[in-house]
């Protein structure tokens, strides 16, 4: 085997299928992407080169900045919402009751698929049969509110659904990396009078800080591009009330029929999660891992 | 050993990457060969006509039309036995996918001989890039064009050529259920007045007056683009939409602002900016709402469907858009327009047949398609030949009688422009925006538009 694997031209064979679907299936298309967006093109006729003149109208184009600041907001929601899913995880991992119960029910909505979990928010919203609104009328509340009518609501109404439906994901992580925590770090601490909130802030939350970062990441990136959810329920409506980003770059590309701008923006997406990554992960390092 | 396992997996990648590149050979060989055919055919009649085939992609798909479906594999069954040379293939797909379809293959210019499009706004950039065939030869063989409804092969022409033939035509009445409409003592409304006044009996006694799906969008568009008529006429609308008038004509900004009175009278269904056009359907077919405007598409709901209760047929009929005092518009002018129409590829290799599939297509669909399936065909009907419920008839009696269509304002415009409007639609019914800003900023689509 290791004979066979120090032959250059073996190792070129092997990695090559894999290699050319990653290239003619991602990377290809981005470098297109790239190229469409220098383009006036409406997808279908003829295309004119028009150099930077999308991202010159990026950058004055309101309706571009709301989006923005919505998938933005929608970034910090799902960061925030980790803090509770590690809360969520710390108490399943402490080996309470039932705790192998908890985590099935947490993991469900995963095993949903976005258009099944959309549509059943849409009926948990109708404004007079949802069973949101029964509920607030039946305590009373004479005007609930139209959760996906109200522009000042819909996009938090959205929101809901969207950290509700990822809750089982992040749990699973953290649960498995609390889990791999040595049981004699946490015995040990408990003999010198630890607490369980010391051992938590202390010992726990400092071991998986390396899978928090991860999570981070990955929460802030699935934010950025989130598109599914928002499509299905309002379509980015009332007006725009609820548009993302990757949302109306659909909206510019095939409603539009704006392929050079749409691209434009599927492109300037591409770069901004780039460094919001790099950000990330810049902000994020530590020299040295901790080891107990 | 190393050596002969590192050659057959050699062997094997290689014979992989040939099967794949054969695969993209293939058919532009099919393609050349199918272009000789087609050469031969022209200079020499007489030779025996070769296979051919004729590929057509409709949006029926068995499961949800299944009507549609059954006569459109009829027509084709048909038509391959009047042109045994002719084999149809059929690839269907559903609204949506046909449509992001239709754009990815044009793309590549792999557009199918013979397809379906939406009039106007969808169609002109295919036009413009040359990629729909001309079919005003294949309109005067037989004098065809009579066949139609006046002004619907207009909405599928670009600088008076037809690119295609429509299949489709329907207007939007204002549907409403006589048993609310009796429960509450209320009458039909004949004036915008009489309508407001209809809404205040109904919503007082607790009744949703209308449903409305505003989500969806094109709905709102609709109460708009009639009061837009009645107030103004169709020539308002029409001259702002064609750039020799302005979006800011009063007229046009009244029927925005009558559209916001509408809302302050809880005219529409409670939350309709976040419910979807079906949402508010299921409203109006529960009779928990007693108007509904929606376009011809929808009576088999209240006249055939077997499905919906009798008792709820029983009481659902129709009024045209109520007039509008001193307004300058007609009571017989409707909202509406031609749904799908059949062209032709500018580059298919069957270009003869393909004009021929479509003629035989659009003439029998026309026979069928209202008895059988519940749609208005482009085509002209005759209402004595044809064993309809009389909602129906009264319906198409309308259609023969319009005096005027105003073509559905998302297809009329350009697809940006229309992007802009459906927006500033939910705006309006969402009061998020004065009339006179939902007038600006159309107008302003429409000047960058052009």
């Amino acid at each position: 085997m290791n004979q066979i694997m120090s032959d250059k031209r073996v190792i070129a064979l092997y990695t090559l299928p894999a290699l050319l679907l990653i290239l003619t299936l991602i990377y290809v298309p981005i470098v297109l992407t790239g190229y469409y967006g220098l383009m006036d093109w409406d997808g279908i006729g003829g295309m004119e080169f028009i150099g930077l003149e999308n991202y010159a109208n990026l950058i004055g184009d309101t309706m571009f900045w709301r989006s923005a600041w919505h998938s933005l907001l929608l970034a910090l929601f799902s960061v925030g919402s980790l803090a509770l899913y590690l809360t969520v995880s710390l108490v399943l991992a402490g080996n309470i009751k039932g705790a192998d119960m908890f985590r099935k029910i947490f993991l469900i909505p995963m095993l949903l698929s976005s258009v099944a979990i959309a549509q059943l928010w849409i009926r948990i919203y109708h404004p007079s049969n949802g069973v949101m609104n029964r509920f607030l009328t039946s305590i009373g509340i004479e005007n609930p509110p139209m959760w996906l009518a109200d522009t000042s609501l819909v996009l938090f109404a959205i929101f809901v659904p969207i950290i509700w439906q990822y809750a089982g994901f992040y749990i699973i992580i953290y649960y498995a990396a609390l889990k791999n925590i040595p049981k004699e770090l946490e015995e040990a601490a408990k003999i010198d009078g630890a607490s369980p909130l010391q051992i938590a802030y202390k010992i726990k939350l400092p071991l998986i800080s390396g899978i928090i970062k991860v999570t981070i990441v990955l929460a802030v990136i699935g934010s950025l591009k989130y598109f599914d959810l928002i499509y299905v329920m309002t379509d980015g409506g009332p007006n725009g009330a609820s548009e993302v980003m990757a949302s109306y770059m659909y909206k510019l590309a095939f409603r539009s029929n704006d392929f050079g701008y749409g691209s434009a923006v599927g492109f300037f997406l591409l770069v901004l999660i780039l460094i919001v990554t790099y950000l990330i992960r810049k902000a994020t390092a530590s020299k040295d891992e901790v080891q107990y | 050993m190393k050596k002969k396992s590192f050659l057959s997996l050699m062997a094997l990648s290689t014979a992989g990457l040939i099967a794949l590149s054969a695969c993209g050979a293939d058919e532009s060989e099919d393609a050349a060969s199918a272009d000789e055919n087609n050469n031969g055919g022209d200079t020499n009649e007489a030779a025996e006509q070769e296979e051919v085939t004729l590929d057509f992609m409709h949006l029926w798909p068995q499961g949800s039309s299944p009507d549609h479906y059954r006569i459109v594999t009829e027509i084709i069954e048909e038509f391959e036995e009047m042109h045994p040379h002719v084999t149809v293939e059929m690839e269907v797909l559903e609204n949506e996918q046909y449509k992001n379809k239709l754009q990815v293959v044009s793309s590549s210019n792999q557009l199918p001989d013979v397809g379906m499009t939406w009039p106007a706004g969808f169609l002109e950039p295919y036009v413009n890039g040359d990629l729909f065939a001309p079919l005003d030869d294949a309109l005067e063989e037989d004098n065809m064009r009579d066949d139609f409804v006046a002004g619907t092969i207009e909405a599928y022409s670009v600088d008076d050529e037809a690119y295609a033939l429509p299949l489709e035509l329907n207007i939007a009445p204002v549907f409403y259920n006589q048993a609310i409409f009796d429960e509450y003592g209320v009458e039909v409304p004949e004036t915008y007045d009489d309508l407001i006044e209809v809404i205040d009996t109904l919503s007082e006694g607790g009744m949703t007056p209308i449903a409305l799906g505003n989500r969806d969008r094109w709905t709102g568009s609709l109460w708009y683009m009639y009061l837009a008529d009645r107030i103004g006429g169709s020539e308002a609308l029409n001259s702002a939409i064609d750039r020799s008038g302005s979006f800011t004509d009063e007229r046009l900004v009244e029927a925005a602002d009558r559209i916001q009175e509408m809302v302050d009278h809880d005219a529409f269904i409670s939350g309709f900016n976040g419910l979807s056009d079906q949402e508010a359907k299921a409203e109006f077919m529960n009779g928990n709402a007693a108007m509904y405007l929606i376009g011809s598409w929808d009576l088999p709901n209240y006249t055939t469907n077997e499905e919906v209760p009798q008792e709820f047929r029983d009481s659902i009929d129709f009024f045209k858009f109520p007039e509008v005092d001193g307004g300058d518009g007609d009571i017989d002018s409707w909202v509406g327009g031609p749904g799908v129409g059949l062209f032709v590829a500018e580059n298919s290799d069957v270009k003869d047949e393909a004009k021929a599939f479509v003629k035989h297509f659009t003439e029998e669909w026309g026979k069928q398609s209202v008895e059988d399936a519940g749609v208005i065909p482009g085509t002209q009907v005759n209402t004595d030949e044809v064993d309809l419920p009389d909602l129906f008839i009264d319906v198409l009696d309308e259609l023969n009688n319009a005096s005027d269509i105003t073509l559905f304002a998302d297809v009329q415009m350009s697809s940006g422009v229309a992007e802009t409007h459906l927006n500033m639609i939910q705006s309006l019914f969402g009061e998020d925006v004065t009339p006179e800003e939902f007038a600006e900023t159309h107008e302003e689509a429409l000047q960058e538009d052009e």
